[in-house]
């Protein structure tokens, strides 16, 4: 019983070792020419923005709609850092400081906001990402309209997987950790979680904070790889598209998240001509999720990398 | 005497409606006390004003322990419940989409003394500890015969098993006060019976006071050392089960109301 | 002195289609506590039926209107008939995600029929091409048919909500739901009747706004329907006064920010000000708050 309990969890490293090994493969032997990997891009800086989003709405149950907004930060900040720096570790530290950066404003908008409920938070998060957006509008360092052009070039296949996977790892642990389950319990019931000792504002603040932290270094791989940034990049349809991954995927779904965004990467390739059709795509399907099968598509259900082991698990005896 | 809770004055009410007018009581250390009262009696109000939940327009509530005093009147839910004031809901309130072992292991959460770094690359002491909560969680379920169903849902639980698992949850906070709302209701008379059990063997075992609301008179009368009967808001008496049995007000305010079961 | 007149008077333009919509928002929210995030869609909805029945059928300002708000009242009860009513015992996330569907839906769909470049209204002619000067102050023919348009509307919707049956059945609904079906009012066609009202205003400011700002795109709902929200949210959402004074007010505000400050940070400020009344005092500013039960 205890050994069912209690999980180690190593299965994931392998897992994304095996990822990238194969990844890695496709990059050198050419497969992988530079149309596939820019929606490769795209598609691991979408997961990273749902997995993250997931953990605000999905697990602690706070919804947001301005993660956009976060985005942002993170990109512009690591724009205007890599630009000055535009070496390897210029990069490095453009990302960490525009997700720290995403990470502050987080903590700043969160701490008033997120007293708020349900509809409230979400209208109120639409409009700190309006802000933030017209902010970038105004600003000289960022160039306003016109946006930041010849962004150096850092995002490669290892450091686009090793920020994906470590943004999937560390919020899963989060999740699976007591810090994690505080942040659920306030889903499920914030008065009864309040009425077990849980701070219910300090672990919203949390969840929020790290989510924007990770959708700041989702920018900042987007501004990396896209080399440009201009404000209308991060609007309201932006947080929509983020919002729809983890709705389809599932609220309170990493693996789901995981599948959604990938499902729409492949959506997306195909109604490539054809932009406005990809819309009204998203809209259809989050109006038919919702009314059929609100849970999304895994529900609050992971896919086990447990399955993977397969056979292996047999030989584990089941004791109490 | 050794009090661990004293009421004193406390008033509350909504858009004019006094809901709580002027109650006085107290607990004594070990007592195992009921708060009785027709529907609407402002029980409930009262365990929502103890437990932070709202906050009281007047008087004071004193909670003694260790030898220190706090008053609680100010204080948010969160932390009356660290100060070991431990709750149930008269309408069940538990996370219903969590594991039965989530359910009492989040309540552990105060002893987690991990923080967010190991949280994040599970470093640290995290395996230990969460290997303790686990240990510490199935203890406790043990108590309630629920650790066979560590893993099941709370929703998935049958009504009966969902107000035990609830009790075991408020424990995992570690109170020193309990307050329970309405434990037996909706069980039928073997359950309660069988819950009765249960709540004198965890007053001993946990070494606690409680203070429970309960229509189920039976049950009252049988292990409630002494009775508060609200109505209307304001306290109507006080006494052992059998002063009360017999106060010509209570059954008054009773009359018609429930019938002595 | 004549300046600040100008802006008033500018601000009254503005601020009549914000009310507009807001009304739309808050009447919704009063009866099903949804932010109807298509509204800013059938709002756009309007401005196009305006246009195509001004240019392509050579319509007058009042049929056009007429005809808007009539297929924008249709178009309002059947987004409910389909999209919300199979949610209404849904969670609250559930809907709002559902009414961001169906506002995509609407625009980008919009989109795919007449393409995304911005239109431009046929020019007015007779009576409203006129402009009057007043002291320093210019008011333009269409000004005063905005006032005029928002006033009757307003007139017609007290009178409707004050005094008849499906009215006061609106009002106990967003009272009390199951208390009003109890009582037998039919909740399913006051509801639709809430959606129809609400759409027809958001047609008409649709028609008012391409006629004052002669330019229309798929769009163009979106910032305005977020500004009429938090309007409505200003003057205390769920309340009919609430919206017509939040309207005014936000209209007043970026008219001011825009003439006296920095016209690239009005949007910024009107969001400033939701957060600071979602903080301060969420329930608006002639709402009542409420409590949690426990």
């Amino acid at each position: 019983m205890m050994n069912r309990l209690f999980e180690k969890g190593r299965m994931k490293y392998i897992f994304a070792l095996l990822v990238f090994a194969i990844g890695q493969l496709l990059v050198v032997t050419g497969y992988l020419n530079d149309y596939l990997f820019s929606t490769l891009t795209t598609l691991c800086i979408n997961i990273i923005l749902a997995v993250s989003l997931n953990l605000i709405t999905g697990f602690t149950g706070q919804f947001s709609l301005g993660h956009a907004g976060f985005m942002s930060i993170g990109g512009y900040v690591c724009a205007l850092i890599s630009m000055r720096i535009p070496t390897v570790p210029g990069f490095l530290l453009g990302v960490l400081t525009g997700a720290l950066a995403a990470a502050f404003v987080g903590f700043i908008v969160g701490l008033p906001t997120l007293r708020l409920k349900g509809d409230y938070l979400a209208i109120a998060t639409l409009g700190m990402a309006e802000i933030i957006r017209i902010i970038f509008l105004n600003l000289k360092i960022t160039n306003g309209a016109a946006g930041l052009n010849g962004i150096p070039q850092f995002v490669d296949w290892m450091w686009l997987s090793l920020f994906t996977f470590s943004s999937i790892i560390l919020i899963s642990n989060f999740i699976r950790s007591a810090h994690g389950r505080a942040c659920v319990s306030i889903r499920e019931d914030e008065i009864a979680a309040e009425s077990i000792g849980i701070h219910a504002t300090k672990y919203k603040v949390t969840a929020f904070v790290i989510g924007a932290f990770f959708a700041g270094i989702a920018g900042g791989l987007y501004a990396s790889y896209f080399y440009f940034l201009r404000p209308t990049l991060f609007g309201f349809s932006r947080s929509i598209d983020i919002l729809v991954i983890v709705v389809l995927g599932g609220i309170g779904s990493l693996s789901g998240s995981v599948i959604a965004a990938i499902l729409l990467a492949l959506i997306s390739t195909y109604l490539q001509a054809f932009p406005e059709l990809r819309m009204v795509f998203y809209a259809v399907a989050l109006v038919v999720i919702m009314i059929v099968r609100p849970q999304g598509l895994m529900g609050s259900k992971e896919l086990s990398l447990d399955l993977l082991k397969g056979f292996g698990r047999k030989r584990q005896r089941g004791g109490s | 005497m050794n009090k661990v809770l004293d009421v004193r004055k406390l008033s509350k009410s909504f858009g004019g409606l006094a809901a709580v007018t002027a109650v006085n009581l107290h607990l004594n250390k070990g007592e195992l006390v009921g708060l009785i009262g027709p529907n609407g009696a402002g029980k409930t109000t009262c365990f929502n004003l103890l437990t932070g939940i709202y906050e009281p327009d007047k008087g004071s509530i004193s909670l003694h322990r260790d030898g220190q005093e706090y008053s609680l009147e100010k204080r948010k839910p969160h932390e009356i419940c660290r100060l070991g004031v431990g709750r149930t809901f008269q309408n069940i309130r538990l996370f219903r989409d969590l594991t039965v072992l989530d359910n009492v292991r989040t309540a552990m959460n105060r002893t987690v003394k991990y923080g967010l770094f190991s949280a994040l690359f599970h470093i640290g002491s995290y395996h230990r500890e969460e290997r303790e909560l686990i240990e510490k969680s199935m203890e406790l379920l043990k108590i309630f015969e629920l650790d066979g169903k560590a893993l099941e849902l709370a929703k998935n639980l049958p009504y009966g098993e969902q107000r035990h698992l609830e009790i075991a949850r408020a424990l995992a906070t570690e109170p020193a006060l309990l307050l329970l709302d309405e434990p037996a209701a909706g069980m039928n008379p073997a359950e309660t019976a069988q819950l009765t059990r249960t709540i004198e063997w965890i007053r001993k075992r946990f070494d606690l006071t409680i203070l429970l609301i309960e229509h189920d008179m039976s049950l009252v009368m049988k292990i409630c050392e002494r009775v508060y009967v609200l109505d209307y808001g304001m306290l109507i008496a006080e006494g052992t089960p059998e002063v009360i049995k017999n106060n010509p007000r209570v059954v008054k305010a009773y009359l018609g109301e429930v019938a002595y079961a | 002195m004549g300046q600040f007149l100008q802006q008033i008077f500018n601000s009254i333009s503005i601020g009549s289609i914000y009310a507009l919509i807001a009304l739309g928002y808050t009447m919704v929210y009063g009866i099903i506590r949804l932010i109807n995030f298509a509204h800013a869609s059938v709002y756009m909805l309007g401005a196009y039926i305006g246009y195509f029945a001004m240019t392509y059928f050579g319509l007058g300002f009042v049929p056009s209107i007429l005809l808007a708000m009539l297929i924008c009242m249709i178009v309002g009860v059947l987004i409910e008939k389909i999209a919300y009513k199979p949610l209404r015992n849904a969670a609250r996330i559930a809907v709002l995600i559902t009414a961001i569907g169906v506002s995509m839906f609407i625009e980008y769909g919009m989109m795919f029929l007449v393409k995304a470049n911005v239109r431009s209204y046929p020019p007015m002619s007779g009576f409203l091409a006129k402009s009057f000067s007043v002291g320093a102050m210019t008011i333009t023919a269409q000004q005063i048919l905005i006032l005029a348009v928002t006033i009757i509307l307003m007139v017609v919707l007290q009178i409707v909500v004050k005094t008849t049956r499906t009215g006061k059945a609106m009002r106990a609904v967003s009272q009390d739901r199951e208390a009003a079906e109890l009582m037998g009012i039919d909740v399913n066609s006051t509801i639709s009747f809430t959606f129809a009202i609400g759409s027809a205003l958001a047609g008409a400011a649709g028609v008012l706004v391409g006629v004052y700002y002669n330019s229309i795109n798929p769009l163009m709902g979106m910032l305005p329907g977020l500004k009429a929200f938090v309007a409505a949210v200003f003057g205390g959402i769920g309340l009919i006064p609430g919206a017509v004074l939040g309207g005014y007010f936000i209209g007043a505000v970026e008219v001011f920010v825009a003439g006296y400050g920095n016209s690239m940070y009005r949007d910024a400020v009107v969001f400033a000000i939701l957060i600071l009344v979602l903080i301060l005092k969420p329930a608006g500013l002639l709402g009542k708050s409420g409590r949690e039960k426990v």
